[in-house]
């Protein structure tokens, strides 16, 4: 038969030598070489303390963003609910009242706002669909919990601290510490 | 009154020597199952376990307690008398062997001279094989009462296997005997340490060889670990066992490499000599400690030999395995037996 590739090699049945036969030879060797590998460099990277670096382009969890005055940029547009393929993304509207113009951008804000963690695929639909660079996706990336319920992120989880009252958080959650 | 006439501060002096010498070879094994996946995980480029505790220390108490937290399962079918037994006896002839090791010379202390060797008697070795071979019931019970036919697989080559390596090995132990012309470890021991001698290993290197090959296979470590299989037995004759009766099974393992390395040491590598130095020169006590720690460092050496072997050579298939005890090391220890007889005879007739 024809081989399909000519890297085909065939089986040896030829009988072993007397030198292979004593199996030491060989033995020696495989041991040399494992021995050899005390002194190689080890790839890990131990994770908790040390970190890949990600690409700029990377694709993490959420984050709803605000302005330089701390207040919250999302008008509940929905847009990024409708630009989402999983159907992650649900919110509720509210109307701004009159002493919030320091909490709120605009004059609607979303008075809830959740992302099932479970059904997202992080594609980055809603970042790209935003008109107000409300949301984007973080570099934070393996979220743990104990119930199916834990990974329905609100508000809490989502919105980035406040510039204003906490700066240093806020740099942080920015990446730019 | 002839009770009381006894010898009171031997019989204290040995349970305390039998105490330190059970737990501290427990500890070592403990920390055997540490050095087994830090030697695999430096040999494979991996850091190994790192977590518990500074550079992962206490994990093999984390282990323990992990194996001790595990649900005890019994299977409804097994032999439960002998299902329990298994594990125990596994154990105890793991431990049993370090009876009649000698750990070093002799320390002075309190006016007494007390012997750091739990029974000098003068058939140690024998009685280490006898140990030894005792062994193979903790995993001919276990397999067989899980009433598990991969575990009853396990056992019958777990039997044969220690069956057709205990020949060769005792066969390339005649020619030690031979040598020293005891049977005693101290005796054999010191003669290597006698002036003018060299260790066994200068005079019995296809001796130790083999020795060393039977060794493995005895402890049932790779390339001989045919009796626990993974990937054809799934784990053999321990597959039904869980939590600490598991552990004791795993245990036993370590127990008897460090065993086999210590009688290995003490046959060939001279016991608790030190190279280049002699010991005599030095107080006694002092002698004794150094002479400890000789043992010790050469017990680590061997079991890192284990360890290495463990994770370079595969499994050997069953029936290569039966080819290899019975064609090739058995004539190979009585050559060796032969030859070692046909010189003593040549040197002393000359």
């Amino acid at each position: 038969m024809q081989a399909l590739t000519n890297r085909a090699e065939g089986v040896s049945r030829k009988p072993m030598s007397f030198m292979e036969r004593l199996y030491i030879p060989a033995i020696l060797k495989g041991m040399a070489i494992t021995f050899s590998h005390i002194f190689k460099k080890q790839p890990t990277i131990r994770y908790p303390e040390q970190k890949r670096p990600f690409s700029p382009v990377f694709r993490g969890l959420h984050v709803l963003n605000r302005d330089e005055e701390g207040r919250e940029r999302c008008t509940a547009c929905g847009l990024c609910a409708v630009a989402c393929p999983a159907e992650a993304i649900t919110m509720e509207a509210a109307e701004r009242m009159p002493n919030e113009e320091n909490l709120y951008r605009e004059e609607k804000y979303a008075a809830k706002y959740e992302i099932n963690m479970l059904r997202c695929i992080f594609c980055g639909l809603c970042e790209e669909a935003c008109p107000k660079d409300a949301i984007y996706l973080s570099e934070t990336f393996a979220p743990a919990n104990y119930t199916r319920k834990g990974f329905i992120y609100g508000k809490e989880e989502l919105l980035i601290p406040n510039p204003k009252t906490n700066p240093e958080a806020y740099a942080e959650a920015k990446g730019l510490k | 009154m002839t009770l009381l006439a006894f010898d009171w501060a031997l019989l204290i002096e040995k349970l305390v020597l039998i105490a330190v010498i059970v737990f501290s070879s427990l500890g070592i094994a403990l920390y055997t199952t540490f050095a087994e996946r830090k030697v695999a995980a430096i040999l494979q480029d991996r850091p190994g376990p790192n977590r518990a505790g500074p550079f992962g220390l206490l994990q093999p108490f984390a282990d323990g307690l992990k194996l001790m937290m595990k649900e005890e399962i019994i299977p409804n079918t097994s032999n439960k008398v002998l299902f329990i037994l298994g594990p125990g006896l596994a154990m105890t002839a793991a431990l049993m062997t370090c009876a009649v090791i000698p750990w070093s010379s002799h320390v002075e202390l309190f006016d007494r001279k007390i012997e750091l060797q739990i029974a000098d008697i003068n058939i140690g070795i024998l009685y280490v094989f006898g140990v030894v071979s005792m062994g193979v019931y903790g995993i001919m019970i276990g397999g067989w009462a899980s009433n598990n036919k991969f575990s009853l697989m396990a056992a019958l080559r777990g039997a044969s296997q220690a069956i057709s390596y205990e020949l060769a090995m005792g066969l390339s132990l005649i020619a030690v005997l031979m040598l020293s012309g005891s049977l005693s470890l101290k005796t054999i021991v010191g003669e290597q340490m006698a002036d003018g001698n060299f260790w066994n290993i200068v005079y019995q290197p296809l001796g130790f060889l083999i020795f060393f090959v039977c060794a493995l296979a005895e402890c049932n470590r790779t390339p001989f670990d045919l009796p626990e299989a993974e990937n054809e037995l799934n784990f053999g004759y321990h597959q039904e066992y869980s939590s600490m009766k598991l552990g004791f099974y795993l245990f036993a393992e370590y127990v008897n490499m460090i065993m086999s390395s210590a009688v290995m040491a003490c046959l060939y590598f001279g016991g608790y000599d030190i190279p280049f130095l002699d010991e005599s020169t030095l107080a006694p006590n002092i002698a004794a400690i150094l002479g400890v720690g000789a043992l010790l460092t050469k017990i680590v050496i061997f079991i890192f030999i284990f360890m290495w072997i463990r994770w370079t050579i595969p499994r050997f298939r069953y029936d290569q395995l039966m080819n290899l005890g019975w064609k090739t090391m058995i004539p190979l220890a009585l050559a060796n037996m032969l030859i070692t007889g046909a010189v003593i005879l040549w040197r002393a007739g000359g």
